[in-house]
């Protein structure tokens, strides 16, 4: 692979190349715009936090989606890739995120699926063409396992070798590491430097910073749908690990100079001395079987303070907010709001006392899809007076204060009849903000409250937010948006794994430093 | 009591035992292969319907048993088509459309058995039997096991055919996928949606068989909601089996035994309320639900539509 350089643009070594390519789903804009060159003996790392367009790129390539704009280019040869099948008849092997093996059959019984229905299985064919490429590879498979004995480490071994089985010429790996252990990831890449050295390119999905630099040839960075920068081979060999490292922060995190979310930070005086809304003391949680847990959770958050969550997705940001709301059960630690604690209050009497969470969840928890835009105002309110009373739901009352909120928090809805379901998610979320900032909150969790938002709304739900803060509320934000975060927070902590490893005042240098302790490195 | 335990009345109760085993047998792999695929059919139950009346009209006209078995399994196929078309190509809701289906045929079949005999109420002659030599001596079982229509034979031989085939073909290894994993399976490059179009017609197949065994050997006639509930019986049966065709074979046995002591035991003159016999072989569905139920290892995609790229 060493002997490889690079030229811009379409090159004939390229197995595939994505010229423009461009996918929109209903309210987002997937991929926008991606040139990508794939060639063989290359280890190309595409590297973007969640929701930046890596697995439906993956999705075209595999033949589950068909890009809106653009073109992909199979040997030179503009290619529509039509379906899974396709995809392998073209040399395109994908090893999915989430395992794509069957658990009730055999190894060999899921290498050999695909085969003509009216033939026999060749199992006798598979061993032999199994041994002679687990020799090359230094790999052991056990053939006549059963899949769900084995360990996430040994099933990727067994897609890796049914994409070398199929004679794969180009290999997506996508977030392989996710669901290894620290082991498993280093054969890994011991494992994908052989197999390039066979001449075979891979696409490496990743978004750890740490693993593209150790594993990668080219680095190819993904935000948001756009492709952000790329760093071809020669630069990558020029480059020590922490340099490239310093290079990817900057072009995952960094500015840009036309960014339109861009918003200057007023500044704000936080009484330093003022007594803390919500006072948080070695909170735990315990993992669950498809959850991370917490440990030690330690934070305060004054009046008027905006006090920021980042970390990559998944990290127990979700544990961390409902906890605190009261939905999940916690394995010790204090919760204290104003100086009374909660932590043995249901969900509904910490909400009485001034404690709010907005979901992430928008449909799913927060609210009832087919239920009108009225009555998911008072979701959380259902049998109380004024609204209801002796059980009766009160319409007009209903009625009356929703038509106040609507115009109120400007939701753009038909009528308050219409099902929630119906209105965008802009809307659906100025519904949930119009509930949760309602008389009497004191402490609001907003848990990604622009995830999947447009830019008008994305605007209008973060001035909403500091506005809440500026009331003298206290606000948790959680996001994996750094950008967000940077431009709202007073303070920001950052979690990983389940707890807090720093919190960094958001003045002059607070980026960088963020950006290392995400990465794990000490700030 | 001593006519309870004649060789006579034991070889007459094994005898409808198997007789009343037989659509239970056809009924049970024909849903294990649905639901194997990833299909819950709860249609069946109208697919037999089907097959019975269509079976029936076939022999009647045809005079040919074979004949009627084939229009049967045909008419089975026919209600399986569009089962498979609503359920399986659009995707909606299995366990409404099999519904749907069962209430809509068992209309259509009483509708069009009132049109053309209600007046004449006609039935078919006597079946041919096939007598194994030698076997067919044995005392008690020998009569009940080895003197019966060659079509009981065939439904036995196709309990292993159905092992063969889920244990050792490729069609096999498609039909776990498409239940188990249907994402894995696509991307091997197989079509789920036709993998799982196959299994629904097989189903349709076998329960319109099933049916028209009902109708041309078991009553000679075909009546209003002949099947009283064989294709329920056949969902309990393929849910109780965990995969294995074999232990269709037990349990339709098993119920056939129960079905056929009901009416041995009104024969017999027991005093004991007709009802509560007729419960009994309900009654064991409900012993061997409670039994063996809770580890009915069932596919992980049972009973959700596949669509490609959907979590």
């Amino acid at each position: 692979m060493g002997s490889l350089s690079s030229l811009s643009g379409a090159d004939k070594r390229d197995i595939v190349a994505l010229e423009g390519v461009t996918k929109r789903f209903p309210g987002v804009v997937a991929n926008d715009s991606v040139d990508l060159a794939i060639r063989p003996g290359e280890v190309h790392v595409l590297l973007g936090e969640n929701g930046a367009g890596k697995s439906t790129l993956i999705g075209m390539l595999s033949g589950l989606q068909q890009p809106d704009e653009g073109r992909i280019l199979v040997d030179g040869e503009p290619t529509a890739i039509t379906s899974p099948r396709h995809a392998l008849a073209l040399g395109i092997g994908t090893v999915f995120q989430h395992m794509m093996l069957v658990p009730t059959l055999t190894v060999a019984e899921n290498l050999l699926l695909g085969g003509p229905w009216w033939q026999r299985p060749k199992t006798e064919e598979l061993e032999a063409r199994v041994a002679g490429i687990t020799r090359t590879l230094g790999i052991t498979v056990k053939l006549h396992a059963k899949v769900s004995e084995l360990s996430l480490g040994e099933q990727q071994q067994v897609e890796i070798l049914r994409a070398m089985v199929r004679n794969s010429r180009l290999l997506i790996l996508d977030e392989s590491t996710s669901m290894l252990t620290p082991k498993g990831i280093d054969e890994l890449g011991a494992l994908m430097r052989r197999l390039v050295e066979q001449g075979l390119a891979i696409v490496f999905i990743t978004h750890k910073l740490k693993e593209a630099a150790a594993f990668g040839d080219r680095i190819s960075v993904l935000k948001l749908g756009r492709k952000v920068g790329e760093i071809p081979p020669e630069r990558f060999r020029a480059l020590g690990e922490q340099a490239i490292i310093s290079e990817i922060v900057e072009l995952m995190f960094g500015k840009q100079k036309d960014d339109p979310e861009a918003a200057q930070r007023p500044v704000r005086t936080i009484h330093a001395e003022a007594a803390p809304l919500l006072r948080v003391h070695d909170l735990a949680v315990a993992p669950t079987d498809d959850a991370p847990g917490l440990s030690s959770i330690s934070f305060d958050i004054r009046p008027g303070e905006l006090l920021g969550i980042a970390g990559i997705d998944g990290n127990g940001q979700k544990q961390l907010a409902e906890a605190l709301a009261g939905q999940r059960a916690t394995a010790g630690g204090s919760v204290r709001l104003e100086g009374a604690s909660i932590e043995a209050l249901s969900v509904g009497e910490r909400r009485q006392k001034g404690l709010r969470y907005l979901t992430d969840d928008r449909l799913g928890e927060g609210t009832v899809g087919t239920f009108p835009v009225s009555i998911n105002f008072f979701l959380k309110q259902v049998g109380a007076a004024p609204f209801w009373r002796k059980g009766v739901e009160q319409r007009a009352e209903i009625d009356q204060r929703a038509a106040q909120l609507v115009r109120e928090y400007d939701v753009r809805t038909p009528s308050l009849k219409t099902p929630v379901a119906r209105l965008s998610g802009g809307n659906i979320q100025k519904v949930l903000l119009a509930r949760e900032l309602a008389e009497g909150a004191k402490v609001v969790i907003f848990n990604k409250p622009t995830y999947g938002l447009d830019l008008a709304n994305t605007l209008a739900s973060r001035q909403r937010i500091r506005d809440t803060a500026a009331r003298g509320l206290a606000v948790l934000l959680i996001s994996t948006d750094l950008e967000e975060l940077l431009s709202m927070c007073d303070r920001i902590a950052v979690i990983a794994n389940g707890s807090l490893v720093g919190t960094v005042e958001n003045v002059d240098d607070a980026r960088t430093k963020v950006g290392r302790l995400m990465i794990g490195l000490a700030a | 009591m001593t006519g309870l335990f004649s060789e006579v009345f034991l070889s007459a109760l094994l005898f409808g035992a198997v007789t009343a085993a037989i659509p239970l047998l056809l009924a049970g792999l024909g849903e294990q292969m649905s639901e194997k695929a990833g299909v819950l059919n709860i249609g069946i139950e109208g697919m037999m319907l089907a097959g019975a009346y269509l079976g029936f009209v076939g022999a009647f006209y045809s005079g040919s048993l074979w004949l009627g078995f084939l229009t049967g399994a045909g008419g089975g196929m026919a209600v399986a088509l569009v089962m498979a078309l609503l359920c399986v190509r659009i995707g909606l809701n299995q366990i409404v459309i099999g519904i749907a289906l069962t209430l809509g045929l068992e209309g259509l079949t009483a509708l069009l058995h009132h049109f053309q005999f209600s007046r004449s109420y006609p039935r078919l002659p006597a079946v041919d039997v096939t007598v194994i030599p030698l076997l067919s001596d044995i005392p008690v079982i020998g009569p009940a096991l080895f003197k019966q229509h060659l079509i009981v034979y065939l439904a036995v031989a196709l309990v292993f055919g159905m092992g063969y085939i889920y244990r050792r073909t490729q069609l096999g290894l498609n039909l776990q996928a498409a239940g188990d994993k249907p994402a894995a399976l696509d991307v091997a490059g197989i079509d789920v949606l036709r993998t799982r179009t196959v299994a629904v017609l097989t189903t349709g197949a076998l329960a319109g068989l099933g049916g028209a065994y009902l109708a041309n050997i078991g009553a000679g006639l075909f009546i209003p909601f002949i099947t009283n509930g064989a294709g329920f019986l056949g969902i309990v049966l393929a849910m109780l089996a965990r995969g294995r065709p074999v232990w269709v074979l037990f349990g339709a046995l098993l119920f056939g035994v129960c079905l056929s002591l009901t009416t041995a035991m009104q024969v017999a003159g027991i005093n004991i309320p007709t009802d509560i016999i007729q419960m009994l072989p309900f009654l064991a569905v409900m012993i061997m639900l409670v039994l063996f139920g809770r580890r009915a290892g069932l596919p992980a995609a049972l009973g959700i539509p596949y669509e490609r790229g959907a979590r």
